[in-house]
């Protein structure tokens, strides 16, 4: 008879499996970042390639996962979140991907080479912002069970918890990104000004990974709260 | 009167005819839809839900089923001031459903989540405002019908709410899941097998002659339940923890849980269905044959024959055998985000709401109730997407399906009126 029967029309297509297989491709994106300072310490330029690839595609899929996902939210969906505040989670996630591409295409199109005093924390700080996003990652994968729970009680209180860590680790990602500027202005008279301020640019941007990741908690509490 | 003893023999088989057509359409589209629910969470393949809706439809509208069907035979119009026309009754029942069934039949095919009882009770009305007259429609009954239209799905909603709320508190918000999941399943199991016997049974069955006291119907229902309860535990022990699921789904073993109690909803939801909408099909085929059969007596109180039973059913079957099969696939494939605990709250809900209207003789949507009991669990936060545009399409379809059914059935009716005279 017709594929439009009112049953199979009530359910809209869950916006939380979306949400996960989008933050599952972000976090692709979020950790081939430490690789890639990796890969540019050594001097791999191929690998650097390589890898830039990877996260431009990615980035690319979860962008297009966004936009379906945004598309498929028309007004009339009844859901147990508030939309906008699920609409900024998405946001917060996609801007994981889209700062990783940005330092993948700095590293890339400028042919950066890293000083070697930076070589370790720069790593450094890198691994422990991809952390946050494993963490934020680790989050939205809770979304199923926080559905079946109505939002409440001891998944609940478990969610906040882990944004609870979630946020302790992005103020690690604080204290190496200073200490790392710091670092780097010590060196500013032996190094180019422009390098310097590309690579000021840089600490800023892998920093900006936790700090997203952190968001993309924050924006979830928000959606428990409603 | 010669009319009727003329033309008999033709109006029989008329009424067989439309009224299997009709049964053939509830199969179709109508049943898939009280049934999606379970299909749709796992619990059961398509194939076994066309199995149980076969034996518990029938059961539904043998048992339960027959206040409904006198309030479409003889609830909604006044007969009275044609005792002396019966072919008038004739031609109007044939009329309506004749026009309840293509009407279901152009709906279901555009998609419009009509329902069959709005479409019936329509042509009914319709028949009756042309055919008799606008004070032969007993408007108090028909109010007391639409009112059921607007506070049965809400009522089923509230229930599947409820319940979505306890499967919480006691199942999922505690150290263990998928132990309390053991531990309180045959509970659910019972209260399940409890609510629908004790409104199946609470106003005596009458055509069965079981006379069943408030006391005894509480009794009995409870035996049913614990029987229920013993094979629903027997079942749920045989799950076991699947933990690689669990690692991807926290609940996904308590889930499990759930699937053989859907098994027990869904059945539950074929009864319900079978009680309350097997009638809009067989109460006008009834109506006809018992004025055939007493040679034109049109207010009798004859009782519903068994053969009229069995071909509804066997129209009911059909009709999910042939085309019902695609569109329980549809539905299935399109509610996956209903997981076998939120289906048992949304399906027990429905069918407890639906039984309960059939026992008052209020001839409800079952469709509409469903709906109404899905939104129920999404209220409780429980669905991650409701699409609120079909409630829209659902207000439509009432205000379109109530018109055109009647408008239907008055041309029918004067066509069936123009050729026998």
């Amino acid at each position: 008879m017709s594929t439009t029967n009112p049953f199979a029309n009530l359910f809209g297509k869950s916006p939380f499996k979306a949400l996960q297989v989008h933050m599952r491709i972000v976090l692709e994106c979020a950790r081939e970042i430490p690789p890639l300072f990796d890969a540019l310490a050594a001097g791999d330029q191929e690998a650097v390639v390589t890898l830039k690839n990877k996260i431009f595609e990615r980035e690319a899929e979860a962008d297009k996962i966004k936009n379906d996902l945004r598309g498929a939210l028309p007004k009339s969906l009844f859901m147990p979140v508030d939309r906008r505040d699920l609409l900024e989670v998405l946001q917060m996630q996609d801007s994981i991907a889209d700062t990783a591409q940005d330092i993948a295409g700095m590293l890339f199109e400028r042919r950066m080479e890293i000083p070697a005093f930076m070589k370790e924390p720069m790593l450094a700080l890198a691994r422990r912002s991809v952390d946050a996003c494993e963490q934020s990652a680790k989050i939205i994968e809770e979304l199923d069970e926080l559905v079946a729970m109505g939002f409440r009680g001891r998944e609940a209180t478990q969610v906040e918890e882990m944004v609870e860590k979630l946020n302790l680790i992005e103020d690690d990602t604080d204290d190496l990104g200073i200490e790392l500027a710091r670092h780097l202005f010590e060196h500013e008279d032996e190094m180019k000004p422009v390098s310097v301020m590309m690579w000021y640019q840089l600490i800023e941007w892998v920093g900006d990974l936790a700090d997203y990741a952190e968001k993309v908690g924050d924006r979830l509490r928000l959606l428990i709260a409603r | 009167m010669e009319i009727i003893a003329t033309y008999g023999f033709i109006f029989m088989a008329m009424a067989v005819v439309f009224g299997l057509y009709m049964t053939w359409g509830i199969g179709a589209n109508d049943v898939a839809n009280a049934m999606g629910t379970s299909v749709g969470s796992g619990a059961i393949t398509v194939k076994q839900a066309i199995i149980i809706a076969a034996i518990f439809e029938f059961a539904g509208a043998f048992i339960a089923g027959g206040n409904v069907t006198a309030t479409i035979r003889k609830g909604i119009i006044d007969p009275s001031s044609i005792v002396n026309q019966p072919e008038i009754l004739v031609y109007g029942m044939l009329a309506a459903l004749l026009a309840a069934a293509i009407w279901l039949m152009i709906a279901s095919s555009k998609g419009w989540p009509v329902s069959t009882t709005h479409s019936i009770v329509g042509a009914v009305i319709g028949f009756a405002v042309v055919g008799i007259g606008v004070d032969a429609v007993q408007w108090g009954k028909v109010g007391q019908i639409a009112a059921s239209w607007v506070v049965s799905p809400v009522l089923g909603g509230t229930i599947a709410f409820v319940l979505m709320m306890s499967i919480r508190r006691l199942i999922l918000n505690t150290d263990n899941p998928f132990q309390s999941a053991k531990r309180w399943g045959p509970a659910y199991v019972f209260l399940l097998g409890f609510i629908i016997s004790l409104v199946t049974l609470f106003k005596g069955l009458k055509h069965l002659k079981l006379e069943l006291s408030v006391g005894m119907s509480f009794g009995v229902a409870v035996i049913f339940g614990l029987v229920l309860a013993g094979i629903g535990w027997m079942l749920i022990n045989r799950v076991k923890v699947d933990p690689s699921a669990d690692r991807d789904f926290h609940f996904a073993s308590v889930e499990k849980v759930f699937t053989p109690m859907m098994v027990f909803t869904a059945c539950a939801m074929a009864f319900a269905h079978g009680s309350n909408d097997v009638a809009n099909g067989i109460g006008p085929l009834a109506a006809v044959v018992s004025i055939v059969q007493s040679g034109g007596e049109v207010a009798q109180k004859a009782s519903l024959p068994l053969w009229i039973l069995v071909l509804g059913g066997v129209g009911i079957v059909t009709g999910l055998a042939t085309m019902g099969y695609r569109v329980m696939k549809t539905i299935g494939s399109g509610i996956t985000q209903l997981t076998p605990s939120r289906g048992y709250c949304a399906t027990l809900a429905a069918a407890a709401t639906v039984v309960l209207a059939s026992r008052t003789g209020l001839p409800v949507s079952t469709t509409h109730i469903a709906v109404g009991a899905v939104i129920g669990v999404g209220l409780a936060r429980g669905v991650g997407a409701i699409d609120l545009r079909v409630i829209g399409n659902i207000v439509v379809s009432w205000l379109v399906t109530l018109p055109i059914g009647a408008g239907l059935a008055a041309v029918f009716f004067f066509t069936l009126k123009g050729m026998f005279g």
